[in-house]
């Protein structure tokens, strides 16, 4: 099956700001792809670059190197022009449900600005809008209402319904879960799962949490401080790692049960130890 | 720190030469008839030139201007085209007043602004109203208007203080005091309504900080929160609304040198302008904004100092 | 990462509840408040005057009357009496009145045209453009006012017109500067990457998006704006800038000045408009400002100067004779806020838990649960808004109930500490790390030993080089180390209780794995109890004994953590552990299958 998303050897690099500044380098050459109706998890903790991919992809962060592809045609800097026609195949949720919504204009409208933007009129708009509101499970009268009337999760469902609007083959979740409560995590995340069902949209799942991403991720990559340490089904990658950052991860991530708690925290003992001796001199 | 204060004298020399050479050039293209001026309605065309020619008015306009501007190098400011008094010494005998009064109402508002503002932002209460209350007056009525009252009540009425003269502190401070403390009170006013407003809200916002709740929880005293760590935190905005308001009373002491009579710096550039006094005209625009440079370089520095991040850097 | 913001309790109505509001329009909200509404009215009033004034007039503003020179009020034909020259009082008011408006018309028109233009290029284009920009605008703003009269009289003469329309170009670098700060705040929003995301042209995303962030500050700074021309305009007028022929307020106060000494009434009348005016328009402004700002205004915003105590409860439900014991004891907690629309609004209801010495206790629920009140009201942490009772909450056999502010200090930092969750934000930026930490020990021990003990902790808890990190300031470390600072100036005291907000949330997972371990050491060194307030299950699996689980305020279960994990009674704890997800699961479904499938949205 050919790839929907191919990252090529990407590379981005902020110039440092005045003379003094260093400039940094963020992304140093990450190759990955996701195919369509797949979902590949992205993990990595702050400073991984995780994020700034993600906004490559969207054409938010302008990369300094290498190639983005996607069905094939090379978007690494795509026109202003050609990014307005990708917003048809490649869309976004973000982290923060309270800021991703703009708290002046009612949900309706929220949901039907893309579909405006790209042309549609603005009945059929709305007609979809209130489609699309069905589908991620919020009542029809949100319609005429605000962001703030809504709680967190609610929200990310319309930020949800608001990615699915152009029915893009590819969405990009910026940790779309982490800022939610455990019961609604859970919820979204089905949600999540039930509409690639459903519809064969590919996901690009950004996260830091490991139970996320072997919750809905049928690939991960696993970055560590701009580049890519590790690639490969998430069954292998969570349970038998090759790379000792993975690994140095999920000895680090605590598990909900206190003795499997406490076999993790000797194992992960054990490993500084071995890791010590071994550099010792 | 040093490149920081070398690039703010840099861009304040810039702006200096910038607001004297405008000064110059539109004063010039203005063409005021200034040896009409002098001489009066009656004068021959003769007479107008022979003057212009003393004066230095006929000559080229830029040669005009660099005269000038090495002249300031050699101290000279020129000499008044009116007056035939220089420059320097009219500004030198005019500046006190002036900072008499700006400096003065700069140590009241400050005094008063921090106190009141740091109590407000602590206590609240009647100190908030004392708070709008100072500043509802300050902008219902504008400083003209309050002045005048200012004089009538404390000056005609009751005789406490003399309308208007100003006394030289060398002669006597009691006398000094008296001439400055009604037109220092007037221009404090707008300058605490202000700054008052600003730093309650800036200790508010600093006091409803997460660091604050963490030295709490060591158990530091609520005075040492206050004063310690909020109010330091909070000092930067409150330096760069103090400087603005620095600024602006001096400009301000125009007004307040006109309803109390007093021979200020103001009044000479006023004088100066509807005269078309060129080298006065310039003199106080170079010290005017030389002043406003120093100014902003004072507080730009203290911010930057207050900020660890530019001190250590 | 905010995830739970501790002063955040809200507890959402389900949908049902609430019926949708439509908030009335700013503007009708405005003339709602007392404020608001008088300014108006004063404003028309002024403003319809100046209109009327071909009508109203009753002579000519420049017309001199020998015989009206200094004429009572209420004189037939000169309502509000003659000037020193003779002139009619109330004509020249009228006229002046229009005279101040155009100049607020003209010196506020120019102000917010250029500076919004500007401001909106600048705040959205580039850094470039910005910086450009800027830089001119600072340059407009420090040219010394006085300069400016100067350079403009010779070249605008007398008109006031055209002094006004220069004075607006230099009020605009104040509307520049608003304008942009709000342009750039909002071009960095999430939901403005969003739009471009969606194809949303620039064009649009300004005046969708941006314009309206914009809107409202802009109005209120057009009063301002306004008010400050009229005051120059007067201002010049007062000193003899401009032509003799304007009757201005300005000039009437001049003229008024010159004779205070013989005919004071004569100051009133330009007074009283220029009070109008100015203060109509500011206060306008201010009405408006708290109308768009909502409930929180700055004005009414909690002022945590002052703690809350906690006082017993007045009908206590816990039998007094019920042992309490252990370290920390609370019986029937309850903790309510003044809500905005009146009432009271309860976050913490009845809650009772336990604490014993040496013993770890999570305190765990979801947002709105109101875990984090409970621990603040322990530490008596909580804002003077917060009515806190209890029946019982003894700290070490010593009641915390109805106890001075000075003795609750006292406690803190000594026998209770605090750990808070986000590190960066909980440290004094001015100061150094050393001097923070310092300070809360200084009483009873001499600067030296208190410095040896910091050093000495700084490196127990695994900071590599303490004493360059004692010299350094907060913005020179990293938020896991700042963490670690924060753990040490919690411990250095030797606490019998520490409480810890989400003491790991705002880290990664390598570095809360760490900062997990040397709790527990920590907490096994000096024998504390801890009550650790988390929604994260994984750190309780890892550091708790006990687990108290808490929803909107109330307390739901309570038990070993064995118990709460493998055998929870109640179905909340249940919904709560099975929505934790587990390590075995792992997507199963092929993405082939996916792909094939696509359904029909529309």
């Amino acid at each position: 099956m050919t790839a929907l998303l191919e990252v090529e050897d990407l590379r981005l690099t902020y110039p440092g700001r005045g003379f003094r500044r260093r400039s940094a380098e963020i992304l140093k050459g990450i190759s990955l792809s996701i195919s369509p109706g797949e979902t590949l998890g992205l993990v990595g903790e702050s400073g991984s670059g995780k994020t700034t991919l993600g906004r490559a992809v969207l054409g938010l962060a302008a990369p300094t190197g290498g190639a983005i592809r996607f069905e094939g045609r090379d978007i690494t800097h795509a026109s202003p022009r050609d990014r307005r026609a990708l917003a048809r195949d490649i869309q976004v949720v973000f982290q923060d449900p309270y800021t991703s919504l703009n708290p002046a204009l009612q949900i309706a409208d929220i949901l039907a600005e893309p579909l405006i933007a790209q042309g549609t009129n603005p009945i059929e708009a709305r007609r979809t809008a209130l489609t699309l509101l069905d589908r991620v499970g919020m009542p029809s009268n949100s319609a005429e209402r605000y962001p703030r009337e809504f709680s967190g999760g609610q929200r990310q469902r319309v930020a949800i319904a608001r990615a699915l609007a152009l029915r893009p083959k590819l969405i990009v979740c910026d940790e779309p879960v982490s800022a939610l409560d455990l019961t609604t995590q859970a919820r979204v995340m089905d949600l999540f799962i039930e509409l690639q069902r459903e519809t064969g949209v590919a996901y690009l799942f950004i996260t830091h949490d490991l139970s996320v991403v072997r919750h809905i991720s049928h690939r991960v990559a696993v970055m560590y401080r701009g580049e890519l340490v590790e690639t490969g089904d998430t069954a292998v990658v969570t349970s038998t790692p090759s790379h000792s950052y993975t690994r140095d991860l999920l000895l680090a991530a605590p598990t909900p049960d206190p003795d499997r708690q406490r076999e993790r925290r000797e194992a992960r003992r054990e490993l500084r130890a071995a890791q010590a001796a071994r550099t010792a001199p | 720190m040093t490149s920081f204060i070398l690039r703010r004298l840099g861009s304040g020399l810039v702006l200096i030469v910038l607001v004297t050479a405008i000064t110059f050039f539109l004063t010039f293209g203005a063409g005021i008839p200034v040896a009409q001026n002098i001489l009066g309605p009656t004068a021959s065309a003769d007479q107008i030139a022979t003057l212009n020619a003393q004066l230095g008015i006929d000559r080229p306009i830029l040669e005009q201007y660099a005269s000038w501007v090495l002249g300031v190098f050699r101290g000279d400011l020129g000499t008044s085209y009116f007056t035939s008094e220089p420059v320097a010494q009219a500004l030198a005998s005019r500046l006190p007043v002036t900072l008499s009064i700006v400096l003065v109402a700069c140590v009241i508002t400050l005094a008063v602004s921090v106190l009141l503002g740091v109590a407000s932002a602590a206590r609240g209460g009647w100190l908030d109203s004392l708070l709008q209350g100072i500043a509802t007056i300050s902008y219902v009525f504008p400083a003209i208007v309050l002045g005048i009252v200012m004089v009538y009540v404390f000056a005609i009425v009751l005789e406490w203080v003399p309308a208007i003269g100003f006394v030289p502190l060398q002669e006597s401070f009691g006398g000094w005091f008296a001439s400055i403390v009604l037109p220092a009170v007037l221009l404090s006013i707008g300058g605490v309504a202000s700054l008052a407003a600003q730093i309650r809200g800036s200790m508010i916002d600093e006091l409803n900080r997460d660091y604050v709740r963490s030295l709490r929880s060591r158990g530091l005293s609520e005075r040492s929160i206050l004063l310690k760590h909020a109010l330091r935190n909070a000092a930067s905005p409150g330096l760069t609304t103090f400087s603005l308001l620095f600024i602006t009373m001096f400009g301000a002491s125009l007004f307040v040198e006109k309803i109390f009579a007093l021979p200020g710096f103001g009044t000479y550039g006023f004088t100066s302008t509807i005269q078309g006094d060129l080298p006065a005209m310039l003199g106080v625009s170079l010290f005017s904004v030389a002043m406003v440079v120093v100014v902003n370089l004072a507080v730009d520095l203290a911010n930057g100092w207050l900020n660890p991040k530019v001190r250590v850097s | 990462m905010t995830v739970y913001d501790p002063s955040d309790s809200v507890v959402t109505a389900t949908l049902d509840e609430q019926p949708a509001t439509r908030r009335a329009g700013a503007f009708r909200r405005l003339l709602r408040t007392p404020l608001g509404l008088a300014s108006l009215v004063a404003l028309a009033v002024v403003v319809l005057l100046g209109l009327l004034e071909p009508i109203l007039s009753t002579h000519d503003p420049l017309f001199a009357s020998l015989e009206h020179i200094n004429a009572p009020v209420g004189t037939p034909g000169w309502p509000l009496g003659g000037d020193q020259y003779g002139r009619d009082i109330w004509a020249r008011v009228l006229t002046s009145i229009n005279v101040s408006l155009v100049s607020a018309l003209i010196g506020a028109g120019v102000g917010i045209s250029v500076g919004t233009v500007f401001g909106l290029i600048a705040g959205y284009v580039g850094k470039r453009t910005d910086a450009v920009a800027s830089w001119v605008f600072n340059l407009l703003m420090t040219f010394p006012a006085l300069v400016l009269v100067m350079v403009l009289y010779p070249v605008v003469g007398s008109a006031y017109q055209g002094m006004m329309l220069i004075f607006g170009v230099f009020l605009a670098p104040g509307i520049f500067r608003l304008v942009r700060n709000l342009v750039e705040g909002v071009r960095n929003e999430l939901y403005v990457d969003a739009a471009k995301v969606s194809g949303l042209s620039n064009l649009r995303i300004l005046s969708r998006h941006v314009f309206y962030v914009v809107r409202g500050p802009v109005i209120i700074s057009a009063a301002f704006l306004s008010s400050a021309a009229i005051g120059v305009q007067a201002g010049l007028a007062f000193l003899g800038f401009g032509s003799t022929q304007t009757p201005s307020f300005g000039s009437m106060t001049s003229d008024a000045f010159q004779s205070i000494y013989t005919q004071p009434v004569q100051l009133v009348w330009p007074a009283l408009f220029l009070a109008v005016l100015n203060g109509g328009l500011i206060l306008l402004g201010n009405a408006y400002r708290d109308v768009l700002a909502g409930p929180q205004s700055t004005r009414t915003k909690k002022r945590s100067l002052h703690e809350a105590t906690v006082v017993g409860s007045a009908t206590p439900r816990t039998a007094p004779s019920r042992s309490a014991g252990g370290l920390l004891s609370v019986r029937n907690l309850r903790v309510q806020y003044p809500a905005p629309e009146g009432g009271m609004k309860t976050v913490v209801d009845g809650l009772s838990l336990d604490v014993q010495p040496g013993e770890i206790v999570g305190l765990v629920g979801e947002s709105g649960s109101g875990k984090t009140q409970t621990a603040f009201s322990v530490l008596g942490l909580l804002p003077k808004e917060a009515h806190i009772t209890a029946d019982v909450m003894t700290l070490a056999g010593d009641s915390l109930l109805g106890k001075k502010p000075a003795a609750l200090r006292a406690l803190r930092g000594g026998t209770i500490s605090y750990v808070p969750q986000e590190p960066m934000a909980n440290l004094d930026p001015s100061f150094t790390i050393g001097s923070q930490l310092m300070e809360g020990l200084v009483k009873g021990m001499s600067r030296k030993e208190a410095k040896e003990a910091i050093l000495a902790l700084l490196d127990r808890v695994g900071i590599p080089d303490p004493e360059r990190t004692f010299r350094s300031y907060p913005h020179q470390i990293s938020g896991g180390m700042a963490q670690r600072v924060l753990i040490a100036g919690a411990v250095v005291s030797r606490p019998k209780l520490l409480i810890a907000d989400e003491p790991t949330t705002a880290l990664d997972v390598t570095v809360q794995a760490e900062i997990l371990d040397l709790l527990r050491e920590l907490q096994r060194e000096l024998g504390m109890g801890v009550l650790l307030v988390t929604h994260n299950f994984g750190v309780v699996a890892d550091l708790c004994d006990r687990v108290v689980v808490m929803k909107q305020g109330e307390l739901v279960e309570e038990g070993s953590v064995r118990d709460i994990f493998h055998r929870p009674s109640r179905p909340y704890t249940r919904e709560l552990v099975g929505a934790i997800l587990d390590e075995q699961t792992v997507r199963s479904d092929r993405p082939a299958d996916n792909a094939s499938r696509k359904d029909d949205l529309r």
